[in-house]
C-alpha cells in the first residue's frame, strides 16, 4: 500500500470522527489488556520469562550474522532455498519469480506482516496471480482492500455488521438473503470458500514467527489452522521473514512462545504452533515439493548498528498497541502504513525513511505503558525520543517549534532574568484570571484552549513569594 | 547534638509549573518537609529541569539545563520535587545526557541518587506514616505516568491520604491510564490529546468523587482544564495541598468568585 503517514493529522481527524471505529477501539482498549493481565497473573514467573526473552533476543542480535548463516546452511542441507533480499522490491521480484517458475495461478497466504510490508498481494495481482488471504482477519481486510489496523488483529477496527456487508458484496454467488448475523455464520462461509482455494492453490506463502538456526526450520503461530493448510497443501511453500526473526534452537523459540500469546490474547499458547523444515522428504505423507525462505532486510541491518537496535527485539505481539493511549484513540489506519501504535512509530520511519513518517515519533505522550507491557522490554519511549533527536539534528523540526524552544531555553538558562520576567508575566495573568480561575482562550495557547480551559496562575511566582518571605536560599 | 543539627538538609526543586501557576503547591511541599524534620532551601538558580527540551529531542538545551540544575542542587543532602515527572527527569534521564567520560556524568548520577518525588520522599525516606490534615470529601487519585512508571510511585500518596481525616478514597477504573498531557504533545496534537483526556475525565466522573488528586501539575492542569470546559463540578488539586492541610486556595482552574 502507498504510505499515508505524512497525512497523519488528516488521518487522525477522520479517525476521531468515525463513531464505529471509536466503539471498536474502546472494546480493544479494555478487552485485550484484561486478557493479558489475567494470563500474567496466572504465571508468577512471567517477569523472569520476559528477562529470558530479552537476553535471548539480545544475544541473537549480537551474533545475527552467525545465526543467519547457520540457518541458511541448514535449510540448504535439507533441500530448501534461501533468498536474501535487501529491499522490498527485491523480495517482491523474488517471490514473483518463484510463483512464475511454479506456473502458479493462485497463491494462498497465511498471515504475514512482511507480506503486508512488501505489499505482495498487489504485486502478484498485477502480474496475473491471484493471492488469497486465509487468516480470517486478513481475508476480511483483503476483500475490503484495507491495510491491517493491528499487527495481530488486522480487522480489529470493524464490527460484525461491516464484515457481513463485505461478505455479501464479495460473495455474490451465494443467496443474498442468507443469514449472516452470527460470527459463526460468517466463519462457516469463509471456511467453505477458502477450503476450495486451499486445494487449488499452486503456492502457499506464510510468514515466520521464528527461524530456527539449529534445524533450518521456520515456525508460525496461528489460531485458525489456516497456516498449516497454506504451507502443507500447495506444491511450493514460501516462508517470508525479516532477518531478526532467527533464534538459535527450538528451545529458544519456546522462550519466545511463552511470552508471545500471553502478551496479547492472554492464551498460554496460540492454538497452532507449526514448524516447517525443508520440502517433503521421500517418506513424508504430505508437504510441499519446494521450500523457499525469503529473508528481508529493508532497514534492519542498519538498525542493528544504530540507536534503534533494541527495536529489533520486537516479537510482534501487539501488546504495546492495545495499551497505548494514542493508538486506542485513533486506531491503526491513522498511522498510515502497515505497522501502527508505539512499535509502528519506531519501526515505520526506520523502514520507510524518517521523512516519510516524521509525525509518528512525535505523536506520543511518553506515558511509558508500551515499555511496561513489552514482553521483550523494548525501551520504546527512548527509541521515539531518538527519532526526535535526529529530527532536531537534521534541522527538520518546524520553524515555529524551533523558535519557541530556543526562546524558552534562552530565558530558562538565565535564572535571574527568568524569575524577574516570569513574576511580572504571571502576576499579571493571575490578576486577570484569578477571579474566574481560568481562561477560555489566551494568546499563543490555541492548541491548549481548543479543547480545554487554561487554569489561571495564582499570581506572584513561588520564587517571588519565597524571596518576600525571606525563605532560605 | 542540637535539634537543628539533626535536621535533614533538603533542596526544593520547585518545578516550573508550580513556580509559575500554583505556588501554593510549593508552600505545601515546604510545610510537609518542615513538619517532618527537614530544613528546606530553595536555590534561586533553578528554573526548569529541561524535560521539554529533552522530549523534543533537543539534546543541547536539555544538557545545558541539566548542568544548571545539577550545579544548583548538588550541595544538598536530599533534593525533593513536588512532581514525579521532574523528579524522574533528574533521576532517570539526567545521567543519560552525558557521556561516560564527561565529568558531569558522575555529578548527574550523584544528584539522581538523592533526588525524590515528594510523597515518595515522605514515605520511603522519612518514614512518615500520617499527616495532620482534614478534608471532608471523597477523592480519586490519578497516577501520573512518569511518577508511576519511572519511579514506582503508587502506594506512597495513597498511604499518606489514608491519614487525612474525613477523606475517603474512591479509585477510578483506570487510574494508571495517561491523561493525554504529554507536555508539548498536548498542543502539537490537540485533537488526540483531547480524546485521551476525555476518556480520563469520563472515568474520573464515574467515581462520583468530589475531588481529583495527583502528584503532577501538568497532568492536573490538563484534567482540570478539560473538566472546567465540560462545566464539571469535580475539583482538582495537587496531593501536597491536601496532605499539608492547605486547601484554602481555590482548586485548580477555579476562581476566587
Amino acid at each position: 500500500m502507498h504510505p499515508t503517514c505524512n497525512r497523519f493529522q488528516t488521518n487522525v481527524a477522520e479517525a476521531l470522527a468515525d463513531d464505529q471505529l471509536q466503539k471498536a477501539l474502546a472494546r480493544t482498549a479494555v478487552g485485550l489488556p484484561s486478557a493479558r493481565e489475567r494470563a500474567v497473573a496466572k504465571l508468577p514467573e512471567f517477569e523472569a520469562l520476559r528477562d529470558d526473552a530479552v537476553a535471548l533476543k539480545q544475544h541473537v542480535l549480537d551474533h545475527l550474522d552467525f545465526y543467519l548463516k547457520r540457518f541458511e546452511k541448514k535449510v540448504i542441507e535439507q533441500g530448501g532455498h534461501v533468498h536474501w533480499c535487501a529491499t522490498h522490491q527485491e523480495a517482491r521480484e523474488t517471490i514473483l519469480k518463484i510463483c512464475q517458475d511454479a506456473k502458479a495461478k493462485t497463491v494462498t497466504k497465511g498471515k504475514s506482516m512482511i507480506g503486508e510490508e512488501i505489499a505482495i498481494n498487489d504485486y502478484l495481482e498485477t502480474h496475473g496471480i491471484e493471492p488469497i488471504e486465509t487468516d480470517l482477519g486478513e481475508y476480511i481486510i483483503q476483500i475490503r482492500k484495507e491495510p491491517p489496523s493491528h499487527i495481530v488483529g488486522p480487522a480489529i477496527h470493524l464490527n460484525k455488521e461491516q464484515v457481513a456487508e463485505s461478505f455479501r458484496e464479495t460473495h455474490k454467488d451465494l443467496p443474498p438473503d442468507r443469514p449472516l448475523d452470527d460470527p459463526a455464520d460468517m466463519l462457516k462461509e469463509a471456511r467453505t470458500l477458502l477450503r476450495e482455494k486451499f486445494l487449488k492453490a499452486d503456492v502457499g506463502i506464510t510468514g515466520a514467527n521464528f527461524l530456527i538456526a539449529e534445524t533450518g526450520s521456520t515456525a508460525i503461530v496461528t489460531n485458525e489452522g489456516n497456516g498449516d493448510l497454506t504451507q502443507i497443501l500447495p506444491r511450493v511453500h514460501i516462508a517470508i521473514s525479516s532477518i531478526e526473526k532467527v533464534v538459535p534452537t527450538p528451545e529458544d523459540a519456546d522462550t519466545i512462545l511463552r511470552v508471545l500469546a500471553r502478551s496479547i490474547t492472554g492464551q498460554d499458547l496460540s492454538v497452532y504452533t507449526t514448524f516447517s523444515t525443508g520440502p517433503k522428504r521421500p517418506d513424508d505423507l504430505d508437504g510441499p515439493e519446494e521450500f523457499h525462505v525469503v529473508l528481508l532486510d529493508a532497514g534492519r541491518s542498519e538498525m542493528l548498528g544504530n540507536e534503534f537496535k533494541d527495536m529489533l527485539r520486537c516479537i510482534r505481539c501487539g501488546a504495546c498497541l492495545c495499551y497505548c493511549p494514542v493508538y486506542t484513540a485513533i486506531g491503526g489506519h491513522a498511522y498510515g502504513w502497515v505497522y501502527s501504535g508505539p512499535m509502528g512509530a519506531v519501526l515505520t520511519p526506520a523502514i520507510l525513511g524518517h521523512e516519510q513518517a516524521s509525525h509518528l515519533p512525535n505523536a506520543s505522550t511518553f506515558c511509558g505503558r508500551c515499555e511496561d507491557v513489552c514482553p521483550v522490554r523494548i525501551p520504546i519511549p527512548k527509541m521515539l525520543r531518538h527519532w526526535r533527536e535526529r529530527e532536531v539534528e537534521q534541522g527538520q523540526t518546524s520553524q515555529i517549534s524551533r523558535t519557541a524552544l530556543a526562546g524558552w531555553a534562552f530565558f530558562a538558562k538565565r535564572p535571574a532574568l527568568y524569575h524577574m520576567l516570569a513574576n511580572m508575566k504571571y502576576s499579571m495573568l493571575g490578576l486577570i484570571g484569578r477571579k474566574k480561575g481560568r481562561f477560555k482562550a489566551a494568546p499563543f495557547t490555541s492548541g491548549w484552549t481548543k479543547h480545554r480551559d487554561l487554569p489561571s496562575p495564582q499570581g506572584k511566582t513561588f520564587q517571588q513569594l519565597w524571596s518576600e518571605r525571606g525563605g532560605r536560599r | 547534638m542540637s535539634q537543628a543539627m539533626e535536621k535533614r538538609n533538603v533542596g526544593l526543586f520547585v518545578t516550573c509549573l508550580v513556580d509559575l501557576f500554583r505556588p501554593s503547591v510549593g508552600f505545601a511541599a515546604v510545610k510537609l518537609l518542615e513538619n517532618n524534620g527537614c530544613r528546606v532551601t530553595v536555590p534561586r538558580a533553578q528554573t526548569c529541569c529541561g524535560q521539554p527540551a529533552h522530549n523534543a529531542g533537543d539534546k543541547k538545551n536539555a544538557a545545558d539545563l541539566a548542568r544548571q540544575t545539577i550545579a544548583a542542587l548538588e550541595g544538598f543532602e536530599h533534593v525533593v520535587a513536588p512532581s514525579g515527572s521532574c523528579a524522574g527527569m533528574i533521576k532517570k534521564h539526567y545521567p543519560t545526557l552525558f557521556a561516560e567520560t564527561d565529568p558531569w556524568r558522575q555529578r548527574a548520577e550523584i544528584l539522581a541518587s538523592k533526588t525524590y518525588e515528594l510523597t515518595s520522599f515522605l514515605t520511603d525516606i522519612l518514614r512518615v506514616k500520617k499527616v495532620e490534615a482534614q478534608l471532608d470529601a471523597t477523592a480519586t487519585y490519578h497516577d501520573s505516568c512518569s511518577g508511576l512508571r519511572e519511579l514506582g510511585i503508587k502506594d506512597q500518596p495513597r498511604k499518606l491520604l489514608k491519614s487525612v481525616k474525613g477523606l475517603k478514597l474512591q479509585e477510578a477504573s483506570q487510574p494508571e491510564a495517561c491523561c493525554g498531557f504529554g507536555g508539548l504533545f498536548s498542543v502539537k496534537y490537540p485533537d488526540i490529546s483531547n480524546a485521551i483526556v476525555t476518556t480520563k475525565t469520563d472515568d474520573l466522573e464515574n467515581t462520583k468523587a468530589d475531588i481529583v488528586l495527583g502528584g503532577d501539575l501538568g497532568c492536573l492542569m490538563n484534567i482540570a482544564g478539560k473538566l472546567k470546559r465540560q462545566d464539571s463540578l469535580l475539583q482538582v488539586r495537587h496531593v501536597a495541598e491536601v496532605l499539608a492541610d492547605m486547601t484554602d486556595k481555590p482548586a485548580i482552574g477555579e476562581g476566587e468568585g
